[in-house]
């Protein structure tokens, strides 16, 4: 991985060295303000990588269908890998480095840890931030609600039932206390 | 990809003011779905590309509200706006319901209905439900606005009737009326959130009597563009639509459509699915609750 890392950012200092029109991007990633000067056509998934080091977002299949770099733009679900760092400059950007708050992980972390939500783990940053946007907005899914949720974020490991089995174990977690009648 | 300048304009006459000055040089980009991996490809390779996002404000091109009988939608409201809204959901819950079979959530959450339009894919879902509802687009150029009927703007295959210098402004959908019957259908016999093999949007009036007194009837991924069967249409109209009346219609849709051989199909498998689910697109408007929101039934 890591020659592979360093292949793609001696490409893109390159590009940089033969005069390409760059420009300042300017984002609030994970609640922190962030900027680097980068070339119009960088992608927000190289930007959040190779600009910011922030490397839990992965490449997989590089066409938006795999789901791998998957992070929040504004709370909506972005596939990092096919935005213009440049067309959302100024937004706010949540990544799997975002997450986790205080040292203390998600819900939806600790539940792929204790359900076997995951393998290899390529999938699991884009897997977690899809969840958490699910959880975000409808905090008790049905099993129907999950497994249409998260029919964008493929894993070739677990066969899935880990993922669903998960998101809602994450679900049942945050539940609030039952309240006496 | 190859570089090029970026423009983030403040408001929709710098972004007209851009394509006068740049031309074909020049691609609006909103949510990127479509064309940054055109980008990635090559097969665009624009020496200006005019970013959208900052016009995305519910006062602006994100605006969706109801006028005159009708919803109108700002071109960079998102799929996935189009998805949620209450609007939407009650006042046209067939469009509500089009465009969920998009992709994944987060190409939805990307993808705005009028990058949807102007994309001319054939394959995209929202086109043949809009042709259906008899629903029209605004163009807005530097010399004014002109309304297209979303079936008009298909041309051919990744071509459509938006001219130099235009941008799709917002989308006009009546509000169906309470006797109106629709159903959307995508055949996917790979994966979930994959274009359809075909699919068919179909809209009935039903008169006195269960006559159909109207029917529109649009196909997708079968053809250069979406088509409308019209054969089949002109065999309801007038009659009650009875099994055996929907199965004939549907026995015309074949030799309406022209599909392309790929991985999802041959044409000529792909030819009789259009029948088929056609004839099923029809049984499913046709059980279906009215497709008005019931309130104003």
């Amino acid at each position: 991985m890591a020659s592979i890392a360093t292949a793609t950012i001696s490409r893109l200092t390159l590009c940089r060295h033969k005069g390409i029109v760059s420009a300042m991007v300017k984002l609030k990633v994970n609640g922190v303000e962030r900027e680097a000067d980068a070339p119009n056509s960088r992608l927000l998934l190289d930007f959040l990588r190779y600009d910011l080091g922030l490397t839990g977002s992965k490449e997989g299949c590089g066409v938006g269908v795999c789901g791998a770099c998957t992070v929040l733009v504004d709370g909506e679900l972005f596939a990092s890998c096919i935005t213009l760092a440049a067309a959302v400059q100024g937004s706010e950007i949540t990544t799997i480095e975002g997450v986790a708050t205080d040292g203390e992980l998600h819900p939806v972390q600790r539940a792929f840890i204790d359900h076997g939500g995951f393998q290899c783990g390529i999938c699991t940053p884009g897997q977690v931030v899809a969840a958490k946007a699910l959880l975000d907005m409808n905090p008790q899914p049905t099993e129907p609600e999950i497994r249409d949720w998260m029919m964008g974020n493929l894993c070739r490991c677990t066969g899935y039932y880990g993922i669903i089995n998960s998101v809602a174990a994450a679900a049942r977690s945050i539940l609030p206390p039952a309240s006496d009648p | 990809m190859i570089d090029f300048e970026f423009h983030s304009p403040p408001s929709l006459e710098a972004v007209l003011e851009l394509l006068e000055r740049h031309g074909d040089d020049a691609r609006l980009i909103a949510g990127g779905t479509a064309l940054v991996l055109q980008m990635k490809q090559r097969f665009a390779q624009p020496g200006h590309v005019v970013g959208l996002r900052q016009l995305s404000g519910t006062g602006g091109l994100g605006a969706m509200n109801e006028v005159a009988g009708a919803l109108r939608i700002g071109s960079l409201c998102t799929l996935k706006q189009l998805e949620d809204e209450a609007l939407v959901r009650e006042r046209i819950p067939m469009l509500a319901e089009t465009v969920s079979r998009v992709a994944t959530r987060r190409i939805r959450s990307m993808a705005t209905i009028g990058g949807a339009l102007v994309n001319g894919d054939p394959n995209q879902d929202p086109p043949p439900t809009l042709i259906a509802l008899g629903a029209t687009v605004e163009l807005t150029s530097g010399s004014g606005q002109r309304a297209c009927p979303v079936e008009d703007l298909f041309i051919d295959y990744y071509e459509t009737d938006v001219r130099p210098g235009e941008v799709l402004t917002s989308l006009t959908v009546p509000v169906p009326a309470a006797n109106a019957r629709g159903a959307y259908l995508k055949f996917l016999p790979r994966t979930a959130d994959d274009y359809a093999t075909v699919s068919v949007a179909a809209v009935l009036h039903l008169g006195d009597g269960s006559v159909c007194e109207d029917a529109r009837i649009v196909l997708g991924a079968a053809g250069t563009t979406p088509v409308r069967a019209h054969a089949a249409e002109d065999l309801l109209i007038g009659q009650e639509p009875t099994d055996e009346a929907i199965r004939a219609a549907a026995a015309t849709v074949p030799d309406a459509v022209d599909p392309l051989d790929d991985f999802r199909g041959s044409a000529d498998y792909k030819r009789e699915m259009a029948g088929v689910f056609t004839r099923r697109a029809l049984a499913q408007a046709l059980a279906s609750v009215p497709e008005q929101g019931a309130e104003q039934a």
